[in-house]
Order: structure tokens, then C-alpha cells, then sequence
């Protein structure tokens, strides 16, 4: 019996750039700054593709949220093996108010409309570390949700997933539908390839809009403020260990 | 200069000062004392003669006037944030990664641009100043310690943009501040990748001074086949560019060959500030195996008969006995201890899998144990742990000790001999040696552990690693493969090169660095 995954990705700002905030001080500079997939979604993508190859996959549908850039993350994810792709297309200027609740909404009604049996996610997206998509929409379906997860098997049953948890390795089973959200342990993903690359860029993307969906925008949250943490003071020089000591004891972290 | 001796004596290092009216030479000295110690730092250059002024440990206000005329100047280009003499400044970026220590700058500069670094050169130049180039850090062969002092030349801090990155042409252009990861982080998004690979997170364009190389040479090359142009900046402060300005075309006649006389230059003959350097497609299937052999001698047979086999192996990695057994106890595997060969297949999904089939038929013939062999990413990645983790497993066999690690290179049928007659002389002198190599290049490394506070056994260590570079030049092959000569294989040069051989490549410096200060003390003495 051959699933059918919907894959959901986020395009964010990379790991590696350093962030600055606006001078609005409402949100990050997000212009001209180099984007690429959320690792969790990476994660996520590979473990469905993975799914595919071991058979127990059939079909592939990643979806994305955003701008036009949103494209690359979904070219990126079939470069890695989905096999099409869905960009539910939010303006830029809305992208500041549009959140996780909205994604969730969204998700939900993709997957009622294409029949899907899992719905996987990352775990959570690095530039809000919100960690709530998942969990929202499963509620929303009323779909077992398998969170945190570090390994994925198919049983008779449904599914079989270990999850990180704070005290260790919890196992539960759960029925399918389901709605899993990949940990970081769950694998390692592939690089895409210039060959897969190319053969991408002829597999089918569709555009719609959220209200396509019947999903409000309407904000839930709104951001007071984006502060940088406070500027690292500039440390003070000692002359000798007698000194050192008197100024620890001055600052009461030392009593002898 | 009664007291001097005995200054020298206690001292651990000693600063010297200079100053532009007298010739006075001030001492500062280390001296130890149980519960506090000042520590300063010396070159001595073109000592005639010294009084001793004073006995106490001294301030850095004793030090020379004319190091901060040449501070101002300094400051007046890069900015005053971006000059430093501090201690720790100037101490981290004497020492790189080898067992020598090393000698630190009198001055650090951090510049942000070509134009920046050319300024800089001018000004040292007047001055004459020693200039050493630094990228991070992470050579092994103390190419960045400034023997005569000088002005050290940091172009990775604030020059660290990839300036141009040309996918369909797998190309791209760095500053000195790009690291081989950041590279591969950068493209991998457009199937791309740089394929040099010397272990350490080095700088690229450090990569091109030093014409590094790494485990995927045998397939991709080493840093000589990877690099299209540099953009070079000469003692004197000019500018130029190797293979043209802006050129990176795939091949070219025009000209001598600027590019190749520069990479493996060792920061000599000039400061590079950016590198146009090739970009590789990533493989769209890699496996990994790994098996193991009742001798050397086996494993190397089967490296040469799958190079004849033209298989295209993309790494062929030799771990001996020695080396496997640090890799069990530190990375808790259960390798049996004789040697191994690590492999790595790229290619399409039935290329990999035809290619893994032959080499498993040759390991086979040549008594080879059991083949193990991963597909999956995580699998791979975890049978190349013993590899990836050799250098701490092997300091882990002896806590608290460093080590020299050897670096020669032979044509590969000559390779067996060479390492058989080097583990016999490692034997004979009592030392711990595992060896990891590159057999598919003929390169081959030993980590000679030595306790840093033992110079006797230093002294053997450098023995052996001696006796392994002079059998290497007799066996046709290179007294360094990767490493560069740095100070330490000045001597073997001559041999491998001659007297001739030398002389053409100090007239070279001559005519590039008539003043002598482009990382005085490296790769050839002055005459």
C-alpha cells in the first residue's frame, strides 16, 4: 500500500549569515541576504525521499509558503527527489504577519484536498524556532502527530516512530493519517546533484493563494519590538593575581 | 655582560628592541617565578653588539621608537582598530598548527582590501620590514613564523567575500578570508563543490601558498590542478594577476605560467588576495568501503592494480595497524588491527556500483578481509570516522603529546619499500608512528608522537622523519607532498633540487623581493 507525503518547506535566512535587525526595529533585514531551506525541512525532504526508495512511498508533494524566491526551496527540495510541488504565494510585504497558524491552516486543507497519508515537516523553523506547525496541524486534522522524530518505520498498523525527548528516546505507534515533524538525528540529507538539478526543472509546480484554501489571514500575533542582545562590555585588564582577587571580591563573587 | 648569560639562560624568550638613535639592544626576559611569570618574546636580528641596561623585568615602554612610526603609518591605511601588537595578537599568529614553535611578529594588521594590502607592503618595504602573510593558521610547517619579526599580514579577518561564483563555468573567485567549508556551504546549493580537501578548514587562497592537497586528490587533483588564476600582491606593493586580469579561462598559452610559480610559494614571493579557483560537480552517487589486509604490502598491491584498472577512485586511504588500533580506542570501533584501505566511489548509481565490484574482486585477490561498503549518507560518514578522527585518535594514544607528522611522496610502486623501511627505523628508535596515506598519489604521513617536554625524543622523531624525506628524493619521489617545506625541509630542498635547482629559485626571489621580505627564513636560506 504506497503513500502519498506531503513535504512542507520553509525558505529562511541561512544558518550562516549574520543577522541584522531593521531599523524599524519590527523584523531582520531580509533583503539581499543569502536564503536557502530550513535544515529541519532538508531533513524532512530526505526522509521522504528515502521513504520513496525503500517502496513505501509512491508520491512526493512538497509545498512551500512565500514570495516568488519561495521557487528555489521548491526546486531545491524536487532536485532532492519530490516529485512535484505546490507554492502557495504570499506577497512579500505579508510575509512579516503571516504565521505558523496560517501555515498549519494551510497544510490542513492541502492535505485533505490531495488525499495524503503523512504530512512531514522540520521540527522547526531556524528563523522563528516556533515549533508549532506540526502540532497545529494535526490538531487542525485531527491526525496522530509523531514529533521530534528521530527514526520512522512503517508497521502494519501505521507507523512506529522514536522521538527525542528531553529524557531520552520515547517509541509510540500511530495509526496513518499522521502528521510527523523531523529532529536532527533523523538522517543526513543528500546534496542535490546537477543532473537532478536539471531534471527539477520539468517536474510541475502549481501557484495558489491562501484564500484558494479558504484560509483568513488575518494576524494572531503581532511583534512589539526585535532588539540585538546587549553589546559584550569591554573586559578590564589586571595587573596581578592581588588585584584580580580584590576585584572579584568587589564584584561579590568572592568572599575570601 | 655578566649578567646576559645568565639572563639568556633563565629566559624562555627574549624581546628585543630597537632604537632609532642609538644601537642599544634592551633585554626583556621570562623569568619564572612559582606563582607569577611576565613572558615576553624575541627575534634577534643583526645583533653587533649589547649592554645590559637593566635587570628587572622591563615594560613595553623600553621598547624602540621607530616600531611606532611604522605602527602610525600602519594605522594611517588599515585603521586603528585594525593594528595590533598585543601579546596574544601577536603570539597567535606566529604559531600554526605544527609541533614547531614559533616565532611571533612584532606587528599584526588586519587590512580590508587589495588596495589595502598593497599599502601595507609599500609602507614595510620603506621601512624595511619583514612582511608574513597569514590565512588561519592552520599550516603545519611553520611557514607563518616570522623568524626575523616583521609585519604580519592577517588578509582572512576583514577580506572574506566570495566574489564571484560562475556555475555554469564551475568556477569561482574568493578573498583570503574563504575557507574551503564556507566554499562548499556556498555552492552545494547549485550541485557544486570544491573538491580539494587537506583536512583542516584552511583558507583557499592559504591552500594555493602552500599548493595543498588532500584525500581526494587521486581523482580531482591537488590545488596546482584546481586553481585558474591569483591576484597577487608583490613585496614592492604592485598588483598583479597570474593568468591575466579577470581571465579564467580553462586553459591558456599566453605567457609564463605566473599561476603555477606562485601556488606553493609559501607567502615568498608574494601576498595573495584572491583566488579563481575550479568547482567540481558533486556526484550524484558516493559509496564508501572499507577493507582490511594481513600487510602493507597487499593493500598497496591493490591500490596499484585498480589504478591500472583505470578505475576512477575518488579517495584510496592507507590506515596502518598502528593507526587502526588508536582509531578503535577513540572512536570505540572494532576494526581488527592490521591495515586498511578506506575507499570512496563517486559516479552515477551504476558506475559506483560497477566500480565497487571491481575493486572488491582486486582487495579479494590480494587477500583482502572483509569488504564492508555504505551508501546511505550517515553509513558513509560512519565508515570514515576511523579516517576522519585519525589525528586525535592518534594524540590520544599518548595523552598530552604532539606530534610531527611526516609528509613524502613517491611514485606508488616505490611506495611498499618506503613504508616498510620507515616503520623498521620507527621501530628501532622506540617511537609510536601510525601511518595514514593517500596511497592513490604515492603521499603517505606518519604521526611521530614525541613528548613536547622531551627534546631527546624530538630529536629522533626528526631523525626518522629526516632519513624518510632523503629515501623519498632517492626513490624519485618529493621530501614534502602537501605540506609545504616551510622551515623545516630547508636542508632536504637542496637535496631534492641541487645547488642549481636552488639558485634558479633564489634568483626568482631576487628579481620578485629584492629586499628580502616576503616570510624571510622559508624554503631556501639566502644563499
Amino acid at each position: 500500500m504506497a503513500l502519498k507525503v506531503l513535504v512542507g518547506c520553509k525558505r529562511v535566512i541561512d544558518y550562516a549569515v549574520k543577522i541584522r535587525i531593521k531599523p524599524d526595529k519590527l523584523g531582520v533585514v531580509t533583503e539581499g541576504v543569502k536564503h536557502s531551506m530550513n535544515p529541519f525541512d532538508e531533513i524532512a525532504v530526505e526522509e521522504a525521499v528515502r521513504m520513496k526508495e525503500a517502496k513505501l512511498v509512491n508520491e512526493i508533494i512538497v509545498v512551500s509558503c512565500g514570495p516568488a524566491q519561495a521557487m528555489e526551496t521548491i526546486r531545491t527540495a524536487l532536485a532532492m527527489g519530490a516529485d512535484r510541488g505546490i507554492h502557495v504565494e504570499i506577497p512579500l510585504g505579508q510575509m512579516d504577519t503571516f504565521q505558523p497558524l496560517h501555515v498549519s491552516k494551510v497544510l490542513a486543507k492541502l492535505a485533505e484536498k490531495e488525499k495524503v497519508d503523512i504530512v512531514m515537516l522540520g521540527k522547526l523553523a531556524i528563523d522563528d524556532d516556533a515549533n508549532q506547525t506540526a502540532q497545529m496541524t494535526a490538531s487542525l486534522l485531527d491526525w496522530p502527530q509523531g514529533v521530534f522524530a528521530s527514526k520512522i518505520d512503517k508497521t502494519d498498523a501505521g507507523l512506529e516512530i522514536i522521538r527525542e525527548v528531553d529524557g531520552g528516546l520515547e517509541t509510540i505507534r500511530t495509526t496513518l493519517p499522521a502528521v510527523l515533524s523531523a529532529d536532527l538525528r533523523l538522517n543526513e540529507p543528500r546534496y542535490a546533484t546537477l543532473p537532478n538539478i536539471m531534471k527539477a526543472k520539468k517536474k510541475k509546480v502549481v501557484k495558489m493563494k491562501p484564500a484558494d484554501l479558504g484560509v483568513d489571514m488575518a494576524p494572531r500575533i503581532q511583534v512589539v519590538s526585535v532588539e540585538d542582545p546587549p553589546v559584550r562590555e569591554a573586559g578590564q585588564t589586571v595587573s596581578d593575581v592581588d588585584d584580580l582577587v580584590a576585584k572579584l571580591k568587589d564584584k561579590g563573587f568572592s568572599s575570601a | 655582560m655578566r649578567g646576559v648569560p645568565q639572563l639568556l639562560s633563565r629566559a624562555k624568550h627574549i624581546r628585543v628592541g630597537f632604537s632609532a638613535s642609538e644601537p642599544v639592544l634592551a633585554i626583556q626576559a621570562g623569568i619564572l617565578q612559582p606563582d607569577k611569570f611576565t613572558q615576553t618574546f624575541v627575534q634577534i636580528r643583526g645583533l653587533k653588539s649589547s649592554k645590559v641596561i637593566s635587570q628587572a623585568p622591563l615594560t613595553a615602554v623600553d621598547i624602540a621608537d621607530s616600531g611606532k612610526q611604522l605602527k602610525q603609518e600602519l594605522e594611517a591605511i588599515v585603521g586603528p582598530g585594525n593594528v595590533s601588537s598585543g601579546e596574544s595578537v601577536v603570539l597567535q599568529h606566529g604559531q600554526d598548527e605544527g609541533p614547531h614553535p614559533g616565532k611571533s611578529p612584532d606587528i599584526v594588521v588586519f587590512p580590508s582590501s587589495t588596495e589595502e594590502v598593497s599599502e601595507v607592503c609599500k609602507i614595510c618595504t620603506r621601512h624595511n620590514v619583514p612582511i608574513i602573510p597569514y590565512g588561519t593558521g592552520t599550516g603545519l610547517e611553520g611557514g607563518i613564523s616570522a623568524v626575523e619579526g616583521g609585519v604580519c599580514v592577517n588578509v582572512s579577518k576583514n577580506m572574506n567575500k566570495i566574489l564571484q561564483i560562475h556555475q555554469e563555468d564551475f568556477s569561482a573567485v574568493v578573498q583570503p578570508g574563504i575557507s574551503r567549508e564556507m566554499l562548499n556551504q556556498e555552492v552545494r546549493a547549485d550541485g557544486l563543490w570544491f573538491p580539494v580537501d587537506p583536512g583542516a578548514d584552511a583558507s583557499v587562497c592559504g591552500m594555493c601558498a602552500t599548493g595543498a592537497s588532500g584525500t581526494n586528490a587521486v581523482r580531482y587533483g591537488t590545488m596546482k590542478e584546481n586553481c585558474l588564476n591569483l591576484e597577487v600582491v608583490l613585496a614592492d606593493g604592485r598588483i598583479i594577476h597570474t593568468a591575466g586580469i579577470g581571465s579564467r579561462p580553462k586553459k591558456s598559452s599566453a605567457g609564463y605560467n605566473l599561476t603555477s610559480l606562485f601556488l606553493g610559494s609559501e607567502g615568498t614571493l608574494g601576498i595573495i588576495t584572491s583566488a579563481t579557483v575550479c568547482l567540481h560537480a558533486i556526484p550524484e552517487s558516493v559509496a564508501a568501503a572499507v577493507v582490511g589486509f594481513p600487510t602493507v604490502q597487499n593493500a598497496v598491491d591493490t591500490v596499484v592494480m585498480t589504478l591500472q584498472c583505470s578505475v576512477p577512485m575518488a579517495r584510496m586511504e592507507l590506515l596502518d595497524e598502528v593507526q587502526m588500533k588508536a582509531c578503535n580506542e577513540y572512536s570505540g570501533l572494532s576494526y581488527p588491527e592490521t591495515p586498511h584501505l578506506f575507499l570512496e566511489f563517486h559516479g552515477s548509481e551504476s558506475e559506483v556500483e560497477s566500480q565497487t565490484e571491481t575493486v572488491r574482486d582486486i582487495a579479494a585477490d590480494n587477500e583482502g578481509g572483509e569488504f564492508q561498503w555504505a551508501v546511505q549518507q550517515e553509513d558513509r560518514t560512519k565508515l570514515w570516522t576511523a579516517r576522519h578522527r585519525a589525528y586525535y585518535a592518534d594524540i590520544a594514544l599518548r595523552p598530552g603529546c604532539r606530534s610531527l607528522t611526516t609528509d613524502v611522496c613517491v611514485p606508488v610502486s616505490a611506495l611498499p619499500d618506503l613504508v616498510t623501511a620507515t616503520k623498521a627505523d620507527i621501530a628501532e628508535h622506540g617511537l609510536i608512528g601510525p601511518m595514514v596515506g593517500h596511497v592513490g598519489d604515492g603521499n603517505f604521513h606518519t604521526m611521530l608522537l614525541f613528548d613536547p617536554a622531551d627534546p631527546e625524543e624530538f630529536r629522533k622523531c626528526k631523525e626518522v622523519a629526516n632519513k624518510m624525506a632523503r629515501s623519498a628524493i632517492a626513490l624519485g619521489g618529493t621530501c614534502t607532498g602537501e605540506h609545504g617545506v616551510g622551515q623545516g625541509k630547508m636542508a632536504l630542498l637542496e637535496e631534492q633540487f641541487g645547488k642549481d635547482g636552488i639558485d634558479v629559485m633564489r634568483k626568482i626571489k631576487g628579481a620578485l623581493d629584492p629586499q628580502q621580505l616576503m616570510n624571510p627564513g622559508k624554503i631556501f636560506s639566502r644563499k
